[in-house]
């Protein structure tokens, strides 16, 4: 899975945001644009289980061979798991975004904040600008 | 030939650009009275003959002392040949190189600081050195408070002044709170009166501590670990690391240290180096430049800055810390030391030390009057005493004699002693030195 799936929501920051099994619960990662721009992700720095963070606050940072960036928390909500896998292989945030790839997944504590999210065709004229 | 790059021309559309009509513009916001109306008040030029012998007049007049005076800087012998290497223009330079990969025996250099301050930290991983002690102890501080989120600090006993006072300069503006705790009546830091919370950020303790008594870190550090906070230790005395259980095997998470000892002169006071060591697992939280060893592409050892993707002219204001270099001489003059006088040397540099203190200290319990501050703390090789008179009388009765008395406990109001005299010794003090200076306290 690749390029802007319609199915995703996204954020300005180039984070998506998908849905997780349980209801309030939601998926972060960045997209494939990102990674792409990013180059070699060599490390990923996560919260903490149990972390709370506002709407668009800083949850982590990525860091490439050339760059360090921060990654955005899309929605209100407290981090309920992280990607442990990063830790081994943060080059997963490459080859997979949107899936093996995932950092954050986080229950949602303001619900109509996922409503102020960019939809695939929003993202994609960012992207294109 | 003109050095100015800018002709009158290119400074006019750069003052019109930013809507200025003269450099003295720029200069608005200081008030009147501070701008300089005339010209410096300065003397006639000298020709090279007379400035020469006007500055050796002036040096003329510095005496030669034996200093009994340590309170963070201390007067260790310096091998020749520490200052003839470090002398060699390939290395005489304060910087680590803007283009530094090409300076493969200055990165080489650092890297061997590196190794060997790990090693007497017992940490994992240090960097290429920062300005001095105090300014390492604040950069652990503020690394505490971004690792763990938390906005308390526990300053724990006897901490050096200045490291107090550079703290508290750091850490000013940021929405954090410092907590001091005060040493037990044994002088040391009490792990029953620790106040840690899960507020808390870090314990700051020194050890040797700042009246030279040797704290004991691994109590402590298992109190801290409890509630998820740091120990941060300080280390203004390095030559101790030599002697007692390293900070890193008593738990502690970080030590920010003074590596002045090492190879540098007192220099009344400068410049020094500081040295910067923790645990692998916030590496990417330390300040400063790190040093790296990899291989090229034919297999050969190379080195190189890494981590640096997190400093200050990539990340800007997000950057980790505001420290872009380091003390490269100074860091220079420690590694040449430390790897001249080798692990056995230093550690006869620091049993010559404790000899000399301890011998000092029974002369001086013999005279009437004179007593321990702490009587019951062990201390390495600094110690503090209570004076039967004015502890000035004492500097100044030193002076006439050729020596430095210690420091005076009453110039650090913050360390709420009681007046007396800091007592510092090093391996270059002799027996007869040493009988002086217990002549001198004495009045004889």
């Amino acid at each position: 899975m690749s390029g802007i799936p319609e199915v995703l929501k996204y954020t300005e920051e180039h984070e998506f945001v998908r849905s997780a099994e349980s209801e309030d619960e939601i998926v972060v990662g960045i997209t494939d644009y990102a990674q792409g721009e990013l180059g070699d992700v060599v490390y990923v720095e996560l919260p903490s289980v149990g972390d709370s963070f506002e709407r668009m606050e800083v949850f982590g940072t990525i860091e490439a061979v050339k760059a360090v960036s921060d990654l955005y928390c899309p929605v209100s909500g407290e981090v309920v798991a992280v990607n442990e896998a990063l830790e081994e292989d943060p080059a997963l945030v490459n080859t997979d975004p949107y899936g093996e790839g995932w950092m954050i997944r986080l229950r949602v504590q303001d619900p109509s904040g996922l409503d102020e999210l960019l939809d695939a065709d929003a993202y994609r004229a960012i992207v294109d600008e | 030939m003109s050095f100015l790059t800018h002709s009158e021309a290119d400074r006019q559309s750069m003052l019109a650009a930013v809507g200025a009509s003269s450099i003295r513009d720029l200069y608005d916001d200081i008030p009147e009275s501070l701008i300089l109306d005339g010209p410096l008040d300065l003397p006639d030029p000298l020709s090279e003959w007379e400035a020469t012998r006007l500055v050796s007049g002036h040096a003329a007049r510095n005496p030669e002392l034996v200093c009994f005076a340590g309170a963070g800087i201390y007067d260790h012998h310096v091998p020749a040949a520490v200052d003839h290497v470090l002398r060699r223009s390939e290395f005489y330079t304060a910087y680590t190189p803007y283009q530094p990969e090409v300076s493969q025996g200055t990165l080489q250099s650092i890297y061997e600081f590196q190794t060997m301050v790990c090693e007497l930290t017992g940490l994992d991983v240090a960097n290429a050195s920062i300005y001095d002690g105090a300014t390492a102890t604040a950069e652990a501080v503020l690394m505490a408070l971004s690792a763990t989120r938390r906005k308390e600090i526990v300053l724990a006993g006897h901490l050096h002044p200045h490291y107090r006072q550079v703290v508290k300069t750091y850490t000013q503006g940021l929405d954090v709170s410092l907590i001091s705790v005060a040493a037990g009546e044994g002088g040391t830091v009490e792990e029953g009166s620790l106040q840690v919370t899960d507020a808390t950020a870090c314990v700051l303790v020194q050890s040797p501590n700042a009246l030279g008594l040797i704290e004991e870190l691994a109590p402590l550090a298992d109190r801290i670990h409890e509630v998820g906070a740091l120990l941060v230790c300080a280390v203004a005395d390095p030559v101790s690391l030599a002697l007692v259980r390293s900070p890193g095997e008593q738990g502690a998470d970080v030590v920010a240290g003074e590596g002045q000892p090492f190879g540098n002169a007192p220099s009344f006071g400068g410049p020094v180096v500081g040295l910067f060591a923790a645990r692998e697992k916030y590496i990417r939280k330390m300040p400063g430049r790190i040093v790296g060893a990899t291989e090229d592409a034919e297999g050969r050892r190379g080195y190189v800055l890494t981590l640096q993707t997190r400093e200050q002219q990539i990340r800007r204001d997000k950057a980790t810390s505001n420290i872009c270099t380091n003390q490269g001489l100074n860091a220079l003059a420690a590694t040449l030391y430390l790897a001249m006088v080798g692990r056995e040397g230093l550690r006869q540099v620091a049993e010559t030390s404790v000899q000399n203190a301890h011998y000092a200290a029974a002369r001086i319990l013999e005279l009437e009057g004179f007593e321990l501050l702490y009587p019951d703390a062990p201390f390495v090789r600094e110690f503090a005493v209570r004076t039967p008179e004015d502890p000035r009388a004492i500097l100044s009765r030193g002076l006439e004699r050729g020596l430095l008395a210690g420091v005076r406990l009453g110039r650090f109001p913050d360390l709420e002693t009681p007046d007396g005299l800091l007592l510092a010794f090093t391996e270059k003090r002799t027996r007869a030195e040493i009988d002086r200076l217990v002549d001198v306290l004495a009045g004889r």
